[in-house]
Parts: structure tokens; sequence; C-alpha cells
């Protein structure tokens, strides 16, 4: 038969691996910032713009979207073409998706640390990156299945599929989780509230674990593993029930994200069950994985490739057989808001995601540049060194999250809590966070010898050139099966029949979950006694938004005795129906904030806020100076308000002609409040003093941000102490 | 706890029918899943795993 002559495109792979490794080292060391921020809370004192609450989501997204996403492609647009026998469908679509995917997370570099954020873990970025994202992922998929359409290779290799499983679920999560109400250019509100905006949020935000992280590694295991160790796969057939199954599973787990929150039960125990049915697939896929070097294990000891794989494959085996005991309702009552969690994910992250990537750019460098490896030494010093760094990281943060959660719960034989104050928790744990700096440090390290050695060999090495390639064109078959051909070995060689199921795998478990609480209309009880916010408290909230307090503080008091006694009474569902969005938070760095309101004075929150050491020795919340100084900008609190009555808070026609009145009037309010501390007196008269003489504009404290937040941080969890009307009728009628 | 399942549950027409329909979906899913895996031919299964490692250009080393 004759064939055809083409060409792989290796350019596109090459600039993949670029931004890989560039995105890399930025996400890695903002991370490292952050980590110094646990010790030196004032680092960065007074640039908001570098301040924690607003670097760490820069820090998740850079690290998934950019470092791991960037090698996700590499990866993809390397074996796809080989598999399929076939360059990419469209050069252009293949550029569109390289420069569209870089601008985006340019512009996440900016708005980010900017404020603009939606706070919604992972998926923080605003509603016109949201777009953005969705179009330049449909480039991508478009790009993979127009490749597979016109593929040379009849059947579709095991790793395509969890390419396509990748992509239809990620476009599917990042829809549903990302519908959201405009107010302005980089301000929206969820459309879901409270309860559902969570389930949603976490449904959506596992599901980026599982398939951002997972799958479309996994497609990338099956591809390299056996290349770097010249041999198939151990159990194709493995790979067939670990790819079906995994994708199956994986969707119904999200819940196990809210465990003892105010979520319905039975959702919880669902998200729960199928957590402890994800180690079967998962650790399948890992045993397969590490099996495939079967006869090859002396080349463990030489190659530097393989050794990143087999720690790779042994820590994703780590993290999904720890993840299913998180989910057990017992351990995740000590692990949930604790650094335990971020012990898990970085043996995720680094492990599985970095030493994958590091492996696969050690293997495609010197191929894509046709040359050796400049320095075996240096990749293994490489390997050492990460090796060390993940240990370094690890166990100090399982250690942390030990400690800190027994102490949130140890009691004095008289009922009373031992550590009542909750920094004496988190003083206990500060070595822990030293060791964990020096071990992301390790890490780091470890990359920049990476890039030294990528440098060097490109510059041994020659231009990267497209690929010639030869292969003879698909002739056509029946649609239908051919006599002796199995049902298995038909579907696969159906590309789009194969997409279509794996979508009808996926959407089951996200129906079964998130329909009845958006449907069913007792899913939240409600209290009668829950208002909505007044303009100033909405304006608060979007500040604790934009400064990103939830990377620290939750917003959610779980059912238990230590927390009730720490915290005040526990969380109910029906006190976050009118949360848009929801902002329960998964860590707790600080304290629990959802009985905050009338705990302290407006004076306190000021001075907190001022200089956090103060009045909490020992703390280590960084100063939020700009809070006080800046004007509260009110232009949008009517658009605000509309917007929040679209999504069906009942705001009346007059509470939102009124706004500005009413603000005004909650501000002096507070300032007044303020007042009673002859301290405050004394330098904000001062102040206003020498504006005065000084002819410079002076606002007002009744005009500043930080009396808006301080209205919001004095309403949170209040409304539950009223007394409702009826029940007051009720008792007089008794 | 368990009134928030009950209550949300009961008011729908024919509920009993729900956990039957669930376990039938696991169960087909699954069985459908190894009866296709099983009855894979293994000249096939051969076939398909060594894609991979068809040789490229690229991939030998200078």
């Amino acid at each position: 038969m004759q064939t055809e002559q083409f060409y792989y495109d290796n350019k596109i792979v090459k600039k993949f691996v670029n931004a890989t490794i560039f995105w890399g080292l930025i996400g890695m060391s903002v991370g490292l910032l952050l980590a110094f921020m646990f010790l030196f809370p004032n680092i960065t004192d007074g640039i908001s713009w570098l301040s924690f609450g607003r670097l760490r989501p820069l820090h998740t997204n850079a690290v998934i979207f950019a470092f791991v996403g960037n090698a996700i492609f590499a990866g993809v647009y390397y074996s796809t073409q080989r598999l399929l026998k076939a360059r990419m469908w469209k050069d252009w679509l293949s550029n569109l998706n390289f420069w569209g995917w870089q601008a985006i997370i340019v512009g996440a570099a900016i708005t980010l640390p900017l404020g603009y954020t939606t706070s919604k873990e992972y998926a923080e970025l605003e509603w016109p990156f949201d777009i953005a994202i969705a179009l330049i992922w449909v480039a991508f998929g478009a790009n993979l299945i127009g490749t597979i359409l016109k593929r040379r290779q009849r059947h579709l290799y095991v790793a395509i599929w969890f390419y396509l499983g990748t992509f239809v679920t990620v476009a599917v999560l990042h829809i549903v989780n990302s519908i959201e109400i405009p107010v302005s250019a980089f301000k929206s509100y969820s459309v879901y509230a409270g309860v559902q905006d969570a389930l949603v949020q976490w449904w959506y935000g596992h599901n980026a674990v599982a398939f951002f992280l997972t799958t479309p590694f996994l497609g990338l295991m099956y591809y390299f593993v056996p290349k770097a160790a010249n041999r198939p796969v151990y159990s194709y057939r493995l790979s067939i029930v670990h790819f079906w199954s995994l994708i199956f599973i994986y969707i119904w787990a999200g819940p196990h994200h809210l465990l003892y929150t105010a979520l319905p039960e039975w959702a919880q125990n669902l998200g729960v069950a199928f957590s402890i049915m994800l180690i079967a697939p998962s650790w399948g896929g890992m045993i397969n994985g590490l099996l495939t070097l079967r006869g090859a294990w002396d080349k463990v000891r030489t190659d530097p490739v393989l050794k990143f794989f087999v720690v790779a494959i042994t820590a994703y085996g780590m993290a999904t057989f720890e993840g299913p005991m998180l989910s057990l309702k017992n351990v995740n009552a000590i692990a949930h808001f604790s650094d335990w969690i971020i012990a898990h994910v970085h043996v995720g992250a680094l492990g599985w995601n970095g030493f994958l990537t590091f492996g696969m750019i050690y293997w495609l460098v010197p191929r894509l540049f046709k040359t050796k490896l400049w320095s075996t030494k240096l990749a293994n010093a490489h390997f050492w060194i990460g090796t060390l760094g993940i240990i370094m990281y690890a166990l100090p943060m399982y250690v942390a999250g030990f400690v800190q959660a027994s102490m949130w719960k140890q009691f004095n034989p008289d009922g009373t809590l031992t550590y009542g104050n909750f920094l004496e928790t988190l003083n206990e744990i500060i070595p822990m966070y030293w060791m964990r700096a020096i071990g992301g440090t390790l890490f780091i390290i470890g990359s920049f010898i990476m890039l030294y050695n990528v440098v060097m060999t490109v510059r041994n090495g020659s231009n990267v050139t497209d690929e010639l390639a030869e292969a003879a064109p698909l002739q056509r078959v029946t649609k239908k099966r051919t006599t002796k051909e199995g049902y298995h070995t038909w579907l696969e060689r159906r590309p789009v029949r194969l997409t279509l199921y794996a979508t009808v795998a996926i959407l089951i478990g996200g129906m079964v979950q998130i329909i009845p609480s958006l449907l069913v209309d007792d899913y939240v009880p409600v209290i009668s006694t829950v208002k909505p916010y007044t303009p100033l408290e909405l304006e608060g909230r979007d500040i604790y938004i934009r400064e990103g307090c939830v990377s620290c503080h939750s917003q959610m008091v779980r059912p238990f005795r230590s927390e009730v006694e720490r915290y005040g009474e526990y969380s109910k569902s029906g006190e976050f129906v009118y949360d848009h969005p929801f902002l329960w938070g998964s860590k707790r760095t600080g304290p629990d904030l959802h009985r905050i309101g009338g705990k302290y004075s407006d004076n306190w929150h000021l001075n907190h806020f001022y200089d956090p050491q103060s009045t909490s020795s020992g703390s280590i919340m960084p100063s939020y100076k700009w809070l006080i100084n800046s004007a509260l900008d009110k232009s949008q609190t009517v658009a605000k308000l509309k917007a929040m009555v679209a999504l069906g808070v009942p705001y009346s026609e007059e509470e939102i002609a009124n706004a500005q009145q009413s603000m005004s009037a909650q501000g002096s309010k507070i300032e007044k409040n303020l007042y009673t501390d002859p301290d405050f007196v004394k330098t904000y008269e001062a102040d206003k003093k020498y504006a005065q003489e000084h002819g410079e504009d002076f606002v007002e404290m009744r005009n500043r941000e930080v009396v808006a937040v301080i209205a919001y941080l004095q309403r949170l969890g209040t409304d539950i102490k009223i007394k409702a009307q009826e029940e007051i009728t009720t008792n007089q009628n008794d | 706890m368990l009134k928030y399942i009950k209550g949300n549950l009961e008011n729908i027409d024919g509920v009993a029918i729900y956990p039957i329909i669930s376990l039938l979906i696991f169960f087909i899913f699954f069985v459908v899943l190894f009866w296709w895996v099983f009855t894979a031919k293994k000249e096939h299964i051969e076939e398909v795993s060594n894609i991979p490692l068809e040789i490229n250009q690229n991939d030998e080393l200078v």
C-alpha cells in the first residue's frame, strides 16, 4: 500500500516545554515566598499586591494551570501526533492554544495580585478570563479531535482516551462552576449561593485535581513510561479498566471536601463512599505504571528519567491512598482545615505532577534538539535534591497538622479548652513551617539545576525541526463491527462514540449530586431571621473577597464540641442563603470567623488590621494598613445590589434607592464607636488637621474601606441570635 | 440528620425504585467493562499496547 509522508510538529512541543519550565519556576517561587510569610508575616509590609491573601491564588493557579497545564500540552502534542501518525490538525489552532493559554496566565499574574478574584478555589479568575479559558480549551479540544479524525493509526491508544476524557470533563466542570453574573469588567457574583455554591465549587475543585492533575498525566504516563523503559505497558487490559472506572467514580467524590459542614448528610456520605471506591482504579493504574518497568529495573539505577517516573508514580500511589483515608469522616475531622491537607496536596503536586513533568522534560529535550542530555550527573543531582525537598516539605506538614488539630480538640478536666487561645496552637508549629520552607527551597534549587542542564543541552543541540514520518492512510472500513471484531476493538476505532460514552460516564455523578440541590425546595431549611447584608456589609464582604481572607480563615463551625466551645454555635445551611459566593474556606491558618460578629469591639478590629501583632501577640497575620487609608469605592454599590436581586436576594426598591444614605449612616455609627478610643481620636484628629493645613483631601473614617470590612465582620453569624418575631409572639401566647 | 435524606426523597413519587436503578447502573457498568476487557483478543491487545513503541526518528538519541 502506498504510504504518505508528513511532518510531526515539534516546534509547538518545544514552545510548551519552554513555558512549562518558565512558569514552573515562577509558580514555585511564589509558593516559596508564601512559605516565608508564615515565618516573617510582614515581609511585604504595606504592599497590597504582595500580600498573602492575594498571592496564594496566584501560587495555586500558576502551579496548576501554568506549570502543569503547559506540561500537559507539551506531552499531549508530542504523543498524540505519534500515537495517531498524523500532524496536529491545524497549526493555527496549536498556536492559538499556546499563545492564548500564555495570555491568560499573564492576565492572571496581573489581576490576581490586584485583588480581582471570585474567591472560588482554583477558579479565582474573573469572568472575562473564564470566557477566554473556555475558548482556548475548545481550540485545544478541536485540534485534538481533528487530529484523531485524520489519523493514520486505526486504533486509539489508551493515552488518547485519557486526553479525550480530560478535554470533555474539564470543559463541563469549568462552564458549570463559572456561571456568574458580571457587575463590572472584573467583578462578578456566583449564581449559586451558600450550600449550593459550596457543592458546585467542590464538585469542580475536586475534579480539577481529578481531570487536570490526574487523568492527563495518566495519559502521559501510559505513553512516556513505556517509551523510556522501551517495553509496552504491563497490562493493556488493566489500563482499560483503569480508564473507565476512574472517570466513572472520580466525578462523585467532591463532597468529601465538605464533611461535617452544613451540606446535607446524604450528599456527604455519597462523597465518602465513592472516595473509598477510588482506591481500586487509582492503585490499578499505579501498579500498571510501576510494573511496566518489569525486567527494566536495572535501568532505573542509571537513567534519571526512569528515576523521576518511579518516584512520580509512587507519589501518585501514596496520594491516592491518602485521599480516600482523608474522606473517612473520623480522619477528616482531624485533618480538615489543618496543614495535613497541605502535605497531601504537595505529595501530589511536587511528587506526581512535578516529577513526572521533570522526567518527561529530560526525555523530550535531548530528542527535540537531537543531542544527548548535557549532564546525567546534574539530572541525578536534581532527582535527589528534589526527592529530599518533597520529604522535607511533606513530613513537617503532617506533623504540624496532627499537632495543631490535636491541640484544637484538647479539653481540660473541667470542660474548658486547654488551648483556648488559637495562637498557642499556631506558635507550636512554627518550627514545622521553617522546615517546610527549607524543603520547598530544596525543590526549587533542583528545578533551577534542571533549567541549567536544559539550557546547556539546547546549546549543544541543533535547531528543533519538524520530524518527517511515513505511514499509510487509513482505509475505509465499515462503521459496523466486522466479523471476528470484538465490541471493545470496535469502540476503540470509533472516537466520537468513545467520547460520548466517556461524557455520559462523567455526567451521571455530577447530576445526581447537584441537581437535587438546585431543584428540591427544602434542600436548605429556611431560617427566618437570616436577612441579606446591608449595602455597607456587602461592600465589606467584597473587600474580604478581594484580600483573599478566605485563604486563611474558614467560615464554617463544624458541629464538634471543641469547635462550638471555641467559636460558638455550629453553622447551619440556612445561614448562607444570601452568600454569593460562599466563603467557607478550606484552611485555618487563623481562627474560624463565622461567629466573629460582636465578639470584639470595632476599635479592636481597627487596631488589629493596622498591626495584628499589637492586639494578638504571636499572630502571623500581616498588617492591612491600606484598608485603613483607602476610600471605599461606592460607585458600584447599586449595580451590585441589582445583581444580587437578579440572583434572588430580596432587596427592596427602597433599599437600593437609599443605598448611599444607608452606607453613610452605618459608617458614621462605626466611626462614632471608634471615637471611644482616645488613642484613635488623637491620631485621627492629628491626620485630619495635617490634611487641612496642607490643603490635602481628607477621607472621613466612615467612608474608608476598613469601616465596611468591620461592618461585615460584626454582622457575621449574628442573624441566628436574633429572636424571630413569630417566636416571640408564640411565646407570648403560651 | 437523616431527615434531610428522607424529607427530600419522600416527596418524590416512586422513590423506592431509585436505589435499585443506582445499583443496576453500577452493576451493569462494571459487568460490561469486565466482559469487554476479558473478551478482547490477545493479538489485538498486543498490537495496541505496542503503538507507543513504534520507532520514530526522534527516538534515537545521537
